[in-house]
């Protein structure tokens, strides 16, 4: 009885040690974990503090009503104007326009692969569907330049087809891997039992899908068009080659335009560094930064929504 | 089994391209054949930042400068004028190379940085006029050309073209050329009529670069843009210029641009921090030097008189 007793007392003793040093060996890990964490905290809030020191003086010279309202953009001039209307009008349209081509392709795509097709079929469209988001922004731009403006040109009857629209088509194709990826995420996620419910009723596949699946899913296919919302109002390469780069404020998509990115990569590389354009041209880029955060936060808060709908 | 089999295939491709590209990157940095020549070896490396439109001829001098010194690197980039001046001013290039003139406010930033921008005129560019070849339009004067991109003139029927609207084309605000068009040709420099508030009109295409321009103007009847000349193909068609109405209208050309006829020209420079020395001098002197002044031609630039 005692020997057993003081065995244990011994077996504990050694596990508090093995405890203990398992204990220091994992607060390291530990440490390191933590330490990569804060080193992505610190690498944001530095761009944002560097596009704030960099962007804000901007408004010691044109005050914030006349930068955001401004329609005239003259950066090169003496004195130089800075009006950022065209570029937010030319941004909002580009990214409205993709979005609108993209959602419902995007979500019919994920529906057919979560839904409908057969497992050999989604295991190889998948992986190639993902392959399309690895497609250089540039080459897209090509495509766009060489395929894809002359059609539209002669399609609507304009005067190029340089326009907002082509830059939209090509920016649908660019956020459509991430739509279609993440809506068929969301979309197998839902519980089979809701399906099985739902067919036991008597219910189409159709029905099922329409009625059951993608209601069901609806918070997870949001935060996807929300990425791909994202995607699309970043992307420079591809709207600078394709857009056309008017500076009007544009009236339609059919208008030659320049949203703020294609403005940023446009302007920045002959600005005097420290000069009023690189102050403007860091301040469109801050006004892009807070955009895009926004849509990622709501993303991330409805993708949280979905996942606690469904967490069992 | 079937996605592990996909992703194996996946991976492996891309290893082997992957593979592929970097050994290929290898075989090209690897150490210059060492070739004997007589007299002093030149060795060491150097960078030049900076313009576009200097890019195409500083790419060959550096070339052939490269081939007949086996011992030097030149490294050649085209960020744009402004980016290549802030490289010399942070002293993260030795040359750069401009096609517009250094400005004040930079200056005073690389004096305070203990820099002293050198200035050396390397070539000249002449700033073509083009159109798609069946425009019956083939001569403009400078100030019409002014009309049609500050957007008081819209139809090619008000020059006596086809009844349709001007696809004005220019070269967005990172060019030099962007800024060289607009003082000599839009705002009219050193004519009688020069008006200094005049700007690109809101219509008119911004594109980032020079092929992108042409080509676009190859394929649109309409469309009018200003590359330089060396950018110029068959499938576009210069127009002559003339400086007033009065004036004979001359076509870009070499030789129009060296007798100072044609009235679109403009300087490709070269800053250096001080007086070159060394390599950098040797490889400026080769610029200059009658060889390198061929090449000039070849690239479709105007070599100095």
């Amino acid at each position: 009885m005692l020997m057993r007793s003081i065995s244990a007392v011994i077996a504990a003793a050694g596990k508090a040690r093995g405890l203990r040093r398992q204990r220091s060996g994992e607060r390291f890990i530990e440490g390191w974990i933590l330490l990569a964490g804060i080193l992505a905290i610190v690498i944001l809030l530095g761009i944002v503090f560097f596009l704030i020191r960099e962007g804000a003086p901007i408004f010691l010279h044109t005050n914030p009503w006349q930068f955001f309202s401004g329609a005239k953009w003259y950066p090169v001039s003496e004195p130089p104007t800075f009006g950022i209307l065209p570029f937010l009008v030319s941004t909002m349209i580009v990214t409205i326009v993709s979005t609108a081509i993209a959602i419902p392709i995007g979500i019919a795509c994920a529906a057919y692969l979560a839904e409908v097709a057969s497992p050999r079929v989604r295991n190889m469209v998948k992986p190639l569907v993902e392959l399309l988001a690895g497609i250089p922004s540039v080459v897209m731009g090509f495509i766009g330049l060489m395929l894809l403006s002359p059609l539209v040109q002669s399609t609507f009857n304009l005067n190029t087809g340089l326009t907002g629209f082509s830059a939209a088509i090509m920016l649908s194709m660019m956020s459509l891997p991430i739509i279609i990826s993440v809506s068929e995420d969301a979309l197998r996620a839902v519980p089979d039992d809701f399906k099985q419910a739902s067919y036991a009723l008597g219910a189409t596949r159709w029905e099922t899908i329409r009625h059951v699946s993608i209601p069901a899913a609806l918070s997870g296919i949001t935060a996807a068009v929300m990425l791909g919302v994202g995607r699309a109002i970043g992307e420079t390469m591809t709207v600078l080659m394709v857009a056309g780069g008017a500076l009007a404020v544009p009236q339609s998509p059919t208008e030659p335009m320049m949203p703020m990115t294609a403005a940023i990569a446009s302007g920045i590389g002959n600005a005097v560094r420290g000069g009023l354009q690189y102050q403007a041209l860091f301040a469109i880029g801050l006004v892009l930064f807070f955009i895009t955060l926004g849509v990622n936060l709501i993303a991330s808060r409805v993708l949280e929504r979905q996942k606690r709908r469904f967490a069992r | 089994m079937r996605i592990k089999k996909w992703h194996k295939w996946l991976i492996l491709s891309t290893l082997l391209v992957g593979g592929l590209s970097l050994s290929g990157c290898a075989g090209n940095s690897g150490p210059a054949p060492v070739t004997p020549s007589p007299g002093t070896e030149l060795s060491g490396t150097f960078s030049i930042v900076g313009s576009n439109t200097v890019t195409p001829i500083t790419s060959v001098w550096a070339e052939d400068f490269m081939a007949i010194n086996p011992g030097v690197r030149i490294s050649v980039s085209g960020p744009g004028s402004g980016a290549g001046i802030a490289a010399l001013i942070d002293g993260t290039t030795e040359v750069c190379q401009a096609s517009r003139k250094i400005k004040s406010l930079e200056i005073e930033q690389a004096e305070s940085k203990g820099v002293y921008p050198y200035e050396i005129h390397v070539a000249t560019d002449a700033l073509s006029v083009v159109v798609h070849p069946s425009n019956p339009v083939s001569e403009l004067t400078i100030a019409q050309i002014s009309a049609i991109y500050t957007g008081r003139i819209t139809n090619w029927s008000e020059l006596g073209g086809n009844d349709a609207e001007i696809v004005a084309i220019s070269r967005d605000t990172n060019s030099g050329t962007h800024v060289f068009f607009k003082e000599h040709v839009v705002q009219m420099q050193g004519l009688p009529t020069e008006d200094k508030s005049l700007e690109y009109g809101p219509n008119v295409l911004m594109l980032p670069s020079t092929e992108g321009g042409v080509s676009e103007t190859a394929g649109n009847p309409n469309a009018i843009f200003y590359p330089g000349l060396g950018y110029i193909t068959d499938e576009v068609k210069p127009l002559g210029i003339q400086i007033t109405a009065d004036d004979i209208s001359v076509l870009p050309s070499v030789e129009t641009a060296l007798n100072g006829t044609y009235p679109i020209a403009r300087p490709l420079l070269y800053y250096t921090d001080g007086e070159p020395e060394g390599i950098i001098k040797a490889f400026i002197d080769y610029c200059l030097s009658a060889e390198g002044q061929l090449k000039v031609n070849e690239v479709g630039y105007v070599p100095l008189p």
